[in-house]
């Protein structure tokens, strides 16, 4: 008895699990179409992969996925070129009136500054972050550190690390001309890699091995740590539509928000967040 | 203008097609560059860049992309008269048929290709080696010259091959040797075209976006030293138009732009006018 009610059980669960899983690629059966999403680096891979589970199952779809950064993801979905354009922070006020855009808030991005690997600072604080991209710390040594002249880089006007770093991390202190702009978070990985004496910020999902990431005021830039609002550098990730999305398009924004989606935001390096009802 | 009245009809429609896209591009940039004149006025022409601000200086990008186009002109012209006169007799012959092939094989080869090798070789190097952090004017410099070495060295190549196939008999007649040659006939005798070449370079140094972006620096400044960095115009439009769209830093593109077409126009103006004396 007990074990057939044992089997049941597993049964039961494992029909349900399957039929959780599957479900959310269920709603796109029969259906046929295009989405062309383009935007903030920072959701390719987020879109990537649902764009590869969606299309795989469904042939009829077909999603393309471009870069191009926040202001091109505003732009071209503000003129009809794409159906979803992604932003890295929240749509400014003349971005939402002169298209007629609607957010949606999908996840959690971290931003850490970084050095290199050699480099033995462990530890920073706000004060020392701001004064190094105000050029007041100039050499190394004035932290502890190896003697040599820091090279700063810094992200592009208008990219969405920059604003994170800029408005949180050294709450909007001033930041000197000669910092080196570099316009990725794979060419700022590069360059801090190369560079003994370099420091520079990345989106948290970026750290590897190439860069590391000191503690800020005492707190590990971490995944963990930022869902938990322990650490503080954060941003949001949108999809951006012009007007409600319908059809396709909003099969594709219910899909991001469903558990699968999930969990391809937390694989991709960041924190999901729930749909906003 | 046209007295064939036998033109057909798709020769036509392709030279109109061109010469209006072209047009509508000169008159868009035009207005627009005039438009952001007017708007953003004298704050255009300050030396800090910060849109928070509400400041607007591409004082310092006019004068990185004006010291950056010329220093890589100076290097990259040299070394294109210097191989010119390699290829047409001062080196042995396999020599030179190879030169001439490597830098034939160099004009295909696309810019972020450069761009991105040189900042695993060059840029490591100029940093352990001289100092700074290698993204500097000294690097986009160095790579800029070698990407419009060869432009201007078959600009000259074709111009020495005209000279040469009408003056080699009478030279070698007269005793001189093939450098000889090349160094005295030749090379005085195509002067003409030596300068068109070196204001073709210019175009395309001023013009390039690529590797300013990835290897100068991008640091909103005056460069002092060769080993600081400096942000271009063209690296400024790229890097503004990547990520901010609407917001009032846009205007001051135009006018970034317009500076830069009023080069190119001028230099293009110039090279005509060269061409055209007597020869």
């Amino acid at each position: 008895m007990s074990k057939l009610f044992v089997a049941t059980l597993l049964i039961t669960v494992l029909v349900t699990a399957s039929a959780a899983m599957g479900e959310p690629l269920d709603a796109f059966k029969d259906q046929k179409g295009v989405i062309d999403i383009s935007g903030g680096t920072a959701h390719i891979p987020v879109m990537k992969e649902a764009a590869k589970r969606i299309m795989s199952t469904n042939p009829d779809i077909r999603i393309t996925v471009a870069g191009g950064g926040s202001g091109v993801g505003v732009k071209q979905v503000g003129e009809g070129l794409v159906t979803i354009g992604n932003t890295g922070r929240p749509l400014k006020e003349d971005e939402i009136s002169k298209y007629g855009l609607v957010s949606f808030a999908f996840a959690i991005d971290g931003v850490a500054v970084v050095v290199n690997p050699n480099n033995k600072i462990a530890a920073l604080t706000t004060q020392q972050v701001m004064d190094i991209y105000s050029g007041v710390i100039k050499d190394w040594k004035e932290l502890g550190g190896e003697p040599g002249a820091i090279n700063v880089f810094g992200r592009e006007d208008g990219s969405g690390t920059r604003e994170v770093f800029a408005e949180i991390a050294i709450r909007k202190g001033e930041l000197s001309p000669s910092i080196n702009v570099v316009s990725s978070n794979g060419a700022m990985k590069i360059a801090v890699a190369q560079d003994k004496r370099a420091i520079g910020y990345v989106g948290i999902g970026h750290i590897d091995d190439s860069v590391k990431a000191p503690t800020f005021d005492g707190v590990i830039p971490s995944q963990e740590n930022a869902a938990e609002g322990i650490y503080k550098v954060t941003r949001h990730l949108f999809m951006n539509t012009k007007g409600e999305p319908e059809g396709l398009t909003k099969l594709f924004i219910d899909y991001i928000f469903s558990p699968e989606g999930a969990e391809i935001i937390k694989e991709s390096g960041y924190i999901p967040l729930p749909a906003e009802e | 203008m046209n007295d064939n009245k036998n033109t057909p009809l798709l020769l036509k429609v392709s030279a109109v097609y061109v010469s209006s896209l072209m047009s509508a591009i000169f008159v868009f940039i035009a207005v627009c560059a005039l438009d952001g004149l007017l708007r953003g006025g004298p704050s255009l022409f300050g030396s800090v860049w910060n849109p928070e601000a509400k400041k607007f200086g591409i004082l310092p990008m006019i004068w990185a992309s004006g010291l950056l186009s010329l220093s890589s002109l100076v290097m990259g012209w040299t070394l294109a008269v210097g191989c010119s006169c390699f290829i047409h007799g001062f080196g042995p012959r396999p020599a030179a048929r190879l030169l001439s092939l490597i830098l034939r094989i160099m004009t295909s080869i696309p810019t972020v290709v450069y761009g991105f090798a040189s900042v695993f070789l060059i840029v490591p190097l100029i940093r352990n080696g001289l100092g700074g952090s290698g993204f500097s004017w000294l690097t986009a410099s160095l790579v800029l010259s070698l990407l419009i070495l060869p432009t201007m060295v078959l600009a000259m190549d074709s111009a020495f091959r005209t000279i040469e196939s009408e003056t080699s008999m009478t030279s070698a007649a007269l005793g001189l040797t093939a450098e000889q040659n090349v160094a005295m006939v030749v090379l005085p005798a195509s002067g003409k075209w030596v300068c068109s070449s070196a204001l073709l370079g210019f175009g395309r140094a001023a013009g390039d976006t690529l590797i300013p972006t990835m290897l100068a620096g991008n640091a909103v400044q005056y460069a002092n030293s060769p080993l600081d960095a400096m942000r271009t115009l063209t690296a400024h439009i790229g890097l503004v138009l990547s990520s901010d769209v609407g917001g009032t830093a846009y205007f001051s593109l135009y006018v970034a732009g317009g500076i830069l077409l009023f080069v190119s126009i001028a230099a293009n103006l110039l090279l005509r006018l060269l061409r055209r004396g007597p020869r």
